[in-house]
């Protein structure tokens, strides 16, 4: 076959391949929304009100179901007034592309509303430092535990049981009383984030830790390793790779605590934005607020896993398209260890 | 299988061999193995693995072990490792019983089982950093393994930037820098292709002939035996029991070359007979069936 196909099972693409479907996953759902907010006859339930006539109730930038506008249009002339002019029209809730786009700058410069309220910035600053915090006591607790319970299946037997049955509670659950011990500012906030984590932690690093290979154990046992070696310089490096990905896993699933969290006790940071910028039906800035949040995301994901690469050489991974791209871009700022590949032959 | 010109009985030893066999019963016994056995519970009770093994291995012996599949090659030598514990019986290193892993006894696994986040060097230097050694005394020290087994090229690369054969190469030299008294081999080239395989041979005898260390060398290849042991222990199923104990008649130093010497062809085809009994026997009727049509000219 010298024409290689779109859809080959499990078959690796051309780099060229890759970079385009790359690209058409953030296309094409911009060019789905760009489709229903910019052609008038897709969609466009309602009707704006460009000039109420002499139609009473009317403002000019209402919006009105189809039906009923032309009701109206249909009474006013029977009854021989002015009709009311209007166009189609999205709900309020679906803004057009460039107004989000737009937003994503604006939401930045524009002042709170409310005096005291707090800037998008401050409202992220916030949100990040709350995440911080969280995941930070979490794994400086949970990654040890873990690799205990890993490692010893005492630790595992004492410790495991326990955990799986608080894991199935909710951590939302624990916001009210959260609040009455830690006060209503960061800390409750942050004690959500550490519930949410932690025991989810605790199991995944434990089973990380328990897939390390049996014969590299066994060869070290051979070689004079005793327990406190095997933990040290042979268990925690096998595993180190995995944890480090099993940690950038976490750290997604902190990002989803974080909108449960910041509603406990004060309602602050990017949640806080987010729930007022809806109340005065800023829809463009709640998308972007949305939007930046998944940018935040994306961005921690990828320099943690550009930087796990350089971690990690000898795991050798397959980069990621969008990894390789950063990866190639900064390596011309950064010394690269001389490790090249070598033919099978002596 | 019948040879047209008649081999010599494998028992019988040139002098310059006999006298070799001689002399290597004078060593001092490094490692004595008494009254071994090993029960596994089984579903069906228990399963015996390894019955009432006795066995002295002397200094710088090369003993090779061989047998059926599941016979227990590797539980002995892992019982040997202190990997596993015998269920009777006992080992003994030096005189002295032994109790679980140690240095002393160091071994090289089919699978490599290299420290994939350690180079060349740093996986050589494993075992004389468990041993507290300061690290720039182990490091040259480990830097003459490496070229020992002929890997100075490749000190300071990764595991998985070797072929199978280096990687066992690292793992013998990694085996063998912390001075290890014996040195366990199971079947650590079953997984290389025949032409390293042989490569890996005679480098391994290379490397006996420098090195003042005893072997003991699992395999389930005749001629990889016959080529590289002073005695081959061989084994039989059901339970795992010493079937008999063969003083190689082929003179040393070996190489391939001898394959078809009448030494190496009567020691083989002695193996044969206890390896394969039911090679010579008709063999045992399968209940096949025919499930796709042939054509008549197969036959
Ligand atoms: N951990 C275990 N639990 C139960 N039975 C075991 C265990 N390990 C080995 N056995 C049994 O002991 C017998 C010997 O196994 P062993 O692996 O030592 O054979 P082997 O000679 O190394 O075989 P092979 O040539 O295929 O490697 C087998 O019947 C096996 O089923
Ligand atoms: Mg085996």
């Amino acid at each position: 076959m010298s024409r290689p196909r779109w859809f080959a099972v499990r078959q690796e693409l051309s780099p060229t391949r890759r970079r385009l479907l790359g690209g058409v996953a953030f296309l094409l759902p911009l060019l789905l929304w760009s489709i229903v907010s910019y052609v008038p006859f897709i969609w466009h339930p309602n009707i704006k009100v460009i000039e109420p006539g002499e139609v009473s109730w009317m403002r000019p930038g209402l919006q009105i179901p189809r039906a009923d506008f032309a009701k109206e249009v249909a009474t006013a002339q029977a009854a021989g007034v002015r009709p009311p002019t209007g166009e189609r029209a999205n709900p309020i809730y679906l803004p057009p592309p460039h107004a989000v786009g737009r937003a994503l700058y604006t939401a930045f410069t524009t002042a709170p509303v409310l005096k005291g309220d707090l800037w998008l910035h401050e409202s992220l600053a916030m949100s990040l430092k709350t995440i911080f915090w969280g995941f930070l006591i979490s794994s400086a607790i949970g990654v040890p535990l873990g690799i205990l319970c890993g490692a010893f299946v005492s630790a595992s037997r004492l410790s495991e049981p326990f955990i799986d049955f608080v894991r199935y509670m909710p951590a939302p659950a624990f916001g009210a009383l959260m609040v009455a011990v830690l006060g209503i500012h960061l800390e409750p906030k942050v004690a959500i984030i550490v519930i949410g984590t932690f025991f989810q932690q605790v199991l995944v690093v434990a089973n990380t830790v328990r897939k390390v290979d049996g014969g590299l154990i066994e060869a070290a046992q051979t070689l004079g390793a005793k327990r406190r070696q095997l933990v040290l310089r042979v268990i925690l490096p096998a595993s180190l790779p995995d944890l480090y990905n099993d940690l950038r896993i976490l750290l997604g699933w902190a990002w989803t605590y974080l909108i449960v969290a910041e509603v406990v006790g004060v309602s602050s940071g990017i949640t806080f934005f987010i729930n007022q910028q809806a109340k005065y039906r800023s829809f463009d800035n709640v998308y972007a607020a949305i939007l930046i949040i998944g940018f935040i995301g994306l961005a921690t994901d990828q320099i943690l896993a550009f930087i796990g690469e350089r971690l990690f050489v000898w795991k050798n991974p397959r980069p990621s398209r969008v990894r390789r791209l950063i990866t190639s871009t900064v390596a011309r700022f950064l010394p690269r260890a001389p490790v090249e590949e070598i033919a099978p032959s002596a | 299988m019948s040879t047209p010109d008649p081999l010599p009985e494998y028992l019988r030893q040139s002098p310059a061999v006999a006298e070799r066999f001689a002399k290597l019963k004078q060593r001092p016994v490094v490692m004595e193995i008494d009254h071994l056995g090993r029960q596994f519970p089984g579903a069906q009770g228990p399963v015996t693995a390894l019955r009432d093994i006795s066995l002295k291995i002397h200094r710088r012996e090369l003993v090779c072990v061989i047998g059926p599949s599941g016979c227990g090659k590797s539980t002995l030598i892992r019982i040997i490792a202190g990997l596993d514990e015998p269920t009777s019986g006992r080992m003994l290193v030096d005189g002295k019983e032994t109790s679980g892993p140690s240095p002393e006894r160091g071994m090289v696994f089919q699978g490599y089982t290299l420290f994939p986040w350690r180079t060349v060097k740093q996986n050589v230097m494993f075992g004389l950093q468990m041993a507290g050694r300061p690290s720039s005394e182990a490091e040259a020290d480990a830097r003459q393994w490496v070229d020992l087994v002929g890997l100075r090229n490749f000190a300071d690369n990764y595991p998985h930037q070797l072929s199978g054969g280096m990687k066992q190469r690292v793992a013998i030299a990694r085996a063998l820098a912390p001075n290890p008294r014996v040195l366990l081999m199971d079947e650590p080239f079953g997984a290389l292709d025949a032409q390293t395989r042989a490569q890996m041979q005679s480098h391994l005898l290379e490397i006996w002939r420098n090195v003042d260390v005893t072997i003991l060398f699992i395999t389930h290849d005749l001629d990889e035996a016959i080529l590289l042991a002073d005695r081959i222990i061989v084994l039989k199923a059901n339970p795992g029991e010493i079937h008999e104990v063969i003083e190689v008649p082929v003179p040393r130093p070996r190489s391939l070359d001898q394959l078809q010497t009448p030494e190496f062809q009567a020691t083989r085809r002695r193996l044969d007979e206890l390896i394969h009994p039911k090679l010579h026997a008709p063999s045992e009727h399968l209940p096949i069936t025919r499930l796709t049509q042939i054509g008549d000219d197969v036959e």
